[in-house]
């Protein structure tokens, strides 16, 4: 299992747009690739349950994957937060 | 069969196309239980199936027509619809609970949508409740074998039948196979009627039934000139009215040789022709029209377009648009009328028991002096491209008025610190509070100009909703109590010097227009579609036969109808 911490810079948190894309990079990986926010964890590949989870601006999340390709999957997420300005 | 309805004529011209019924199906459901869970969720499934493949197909014909940003949220409903937290959820809840789909699709998407919501702080994400809602409904019609309207995969040319139009609703509207509208309900006033006015399509409202009257591509004739629907015409009829649509055209085209030529009465008397617009992209009406000045730009369409608060820089971006667009010729820029039936999804007012006597326009801003700030600043700055006039809304007293004005000094001078160039503008107010058109002496020696905004004028003096159809018939221009208060208006303004006009409807209005010339009004604002008319029919009227009428009009005549009559006789007897 992979995981990586990412501290939300974006000024309105996880939202729409860059939930898309987080979505649409997670969705890439055969891998089960999670996000986990204030003690509650979500299936990452689900748009509904990383909009449902509210992440706002300072908020500390962790993603986790668990398969083959677990390692370019939490690389191509990161990659897309750092590219979408949503986290450091 | 042939069958005539006969409504309100919202906007000139005439059409005959298929309907196409802009009207949801009854989608309510009981809950049951099931026995057989896996075929439950086998007809989910399908449901979903289905769903998605008519998304992707309206996404399709929307990035075609519509193109690729308005097409998004169509990416936005295939996620949801694609989303296992979604659709997995209500599988287990109908694998769990033994109920129906329906129940099932129900109960989940609520409690998402109440999710949404509830992230108050986040308006983005409880605009996506929308989405939800959305795409719900979409499954549970397809659960249903109901068919949703799909707006924005018309592919050919229809009239469009709903039982009122709402703004989101037109967005979905491809404008190039829309050729014209009837509704069940509404005035000359309402949304789809100033949308068919500046689209330039003939519209008929308030025909109370065209919805259940008319089926899915019956054809349809649209007569915007006596406000009739004609549903299943014969060959004949359809001859008929596509003659007196040419002759329609005809005349158009004469009233267009007036594009590039004053103003002016038989006489020689120059006045001024203006064109209310609601933003940028309405120039092109203002030009192809001749309009002479923006009487009235609503910049609360600027507020309502958009997400979020318009910044400061995106407002004076719009307004130097508008202001460089008229070369020189004055604009009139009416700071926001929010309130009232114009809402905001992200900002959260409290319901009023009566909205349009509650806390709308200069009340909301001056309770909201930061918003309005960003307005005022956006422009002054654009005061610099041309001619600007500032307008407030509402303004019922004189300490509404000094506090507006207090406020934009502030901005000005702040401004002025910061080094930023403001041009020459002048400052007036909206005379639409029966209060203020009263005290209009008074009003007049603080501002630089008058304009009488007649739609809400009329609903305040004679008390009676302008959306109300029930009611529809107190709304009465021509009451020589709203005409007394007109002239006591226009009197009072050039006693003290300054000019007035008026951006209602009625200043575009064929019986009112004279009744106006005969009082001195200086400007005439209106929809772009109606200053040839007008100007056409000024050059047809003397002001020294106008003499008079005035005076009979609020002193002799005691109802609307003897002011009707008496314009039309003196239009038979004078109008060259």
């Amino acid at each position: 299992m992979e995981s990586r911490e990412f501290h939300i810079i974006a000024e309105t948190g996880i939202h729409a747009r860059p939930a898309t894309l987080l979505v649409q990079a997670a969705s890439k990986f055969g891998s089960d690739v999670n996000l986990e926010y204030n003690g509650k964890s979500v299936n990452l590949k689900s748009i509904m349950g990383v909009m449902s989870l509210g992440v706002g601006q300072g908020a500390d999340v962790t993603i986790t994957a668990n398969g083959d390709d677990e390692k370019d999957a939490i690389a191509a997420i990161a990659d897309t937060m750092t590219k979408e300005g949503l986290a450091e | 069969m042939t069958k005539t309805l006969n409504g309100i004529a919202a906007s000139d011209g005439i059409a005959v196309a298929p309907a196409y019924l802009l009207v949801e199906p009854d989608l309510s459901f009981s809950k049951t239980t099931i026995s057989d869970v896996d075929a439950e969720v086998a007809r989910f499934q399908k449901a979903v199936k289905d769903s998605t493949e008519e998304v992707e197909a309206i996404r399709d014909t929307a990035k075609k027509t519509l193109g690729e940003e308005e097409s998004q949220v169509f990416d936005a409903h295939l996620m949801i619809l694609n989303d296992p937290e979604f659709t997995g959820a209500i599988e287990n809840e109908i694998k769990n609970s033994k109920i129906n789909g329906e129940a099932a699709l129900d109960a989940t998407a609520q409690n998402f949508i109440a999710i949404f919501e509830g992230m108050t702080d986040n308006p983005y994400m409880q605009e996506r409740a929308a989405d939800v809602r959305d795409v719900s409904k979409r499954i549970m019609a397809h659960l249903q074998n109901k068919e949703l309207p799909n707006p924005s995969t018309i592919d050919h040319e229809v009239i469009v039948v709903a039982h009122d139009l709402t703004p989101s609703d037109t967005a979905q509207l491809n404008k190039k196979f829309v050729k014209g509208f009837i509704t069940d309900i509404g005035g000359r006033t309402a949304h789809s009627a100033i949308m068919a006015r500046s689209l330039e399509l003939p519209a008929v409202v308030g025909t109370e039934t065209i919805t259940s009257d008319v089926k899915n591509g019956q054809t349809l004739v649209v007569d915007g000139l006596n406000g009739d629907a004609v549903i299943d015409p014969t060959d004949a009829q359809v001859a008929d009215y596509q003659a007196k649509s040419e002759a329609f055209l005809k005349q158009k085209a004469e009233w267009q040789k007036l594009k590039d030529q004053p103003s002016v009465t038989a006489d020689g008397k120059k006045f001024l022709i203006a064109a209310n617009i609601g933003t940028p992209n309405d120039m092109e009406g203002v030009k192809a029209n001749g309009a002479e000045a923006v009487g009235l730009y609503r910049t609360e369409f600027l507020y309502m377009d958009s997400k979020d608060f318009p910044s400061e820089d995106d407002q004076f971006e719009a307004y130097k648009a508008v202001i460089e667009g008229m070369d020189g010729k004055p604009v009139v820029i009416r700071t926001m009328d929010i309130g009232g039936d114009k809402h905001l999804d992200y900002w959260d007012l409290p319901d009023e028991m009566n909205p349009f006597l509650g806390v709308r326009a200069i009340r909301l801003s001056l309770k909201n002096k930061e918003i309005f700030r960003t307005q005022l600043r956006a422009l002054l700055r654009a005061s610099a491209y041309g001619k600007l006039c500032i307008m407030f809304p509402m303004i019922g007293t004189l300490d509404e008025l000094h506090q507006a004005k207090a406020l934009l000094k502030e901005v000005h001078d702040e401004l002025t610190k910061e080094g930023v160039k403001i041009g020459d503008y002048q400052v007036g107010m909206m005379i639409e509070v029966p209060a203020a058109a009263i005290l209009a002496d008074q009003f007049a020696k603080e501002v630089d100009f008058f304009s009488i905004g007649t739609n809400d004028l009329i609903q305040y003096t004679m008390a009676a909703d302008r959306g109300n159809d029930n009611v529809s018939y107190l709304y009465q221009p021509y009451n020589p109590s709203v005409l007394r208060l007109i002239k006591h208006t226009i009197d009072s303004a050039h006693k003290a010097g300054i000019w007035v006009g008026m951006c209602g409807e009625a200043a575009g209005d064929s019986t009112m227009f004279p009744i106006l010339l005969s009082m001195g009004l200086d400007e005439y604002s209106m929809s772009a579609t109606s200053i040839l008319r007008i100007r056409s029919e000024m050059k047809k009227i003397n002001t020294k036969d106008l003499e008079g009428l005035a005076d009979k009009a609020i002193n002799e005549s005691t109802t609307n109808e003897d002011n009707e009559k008496l314009v039309a006789d003196f239009m038979a007897k004078y109008s060259k």
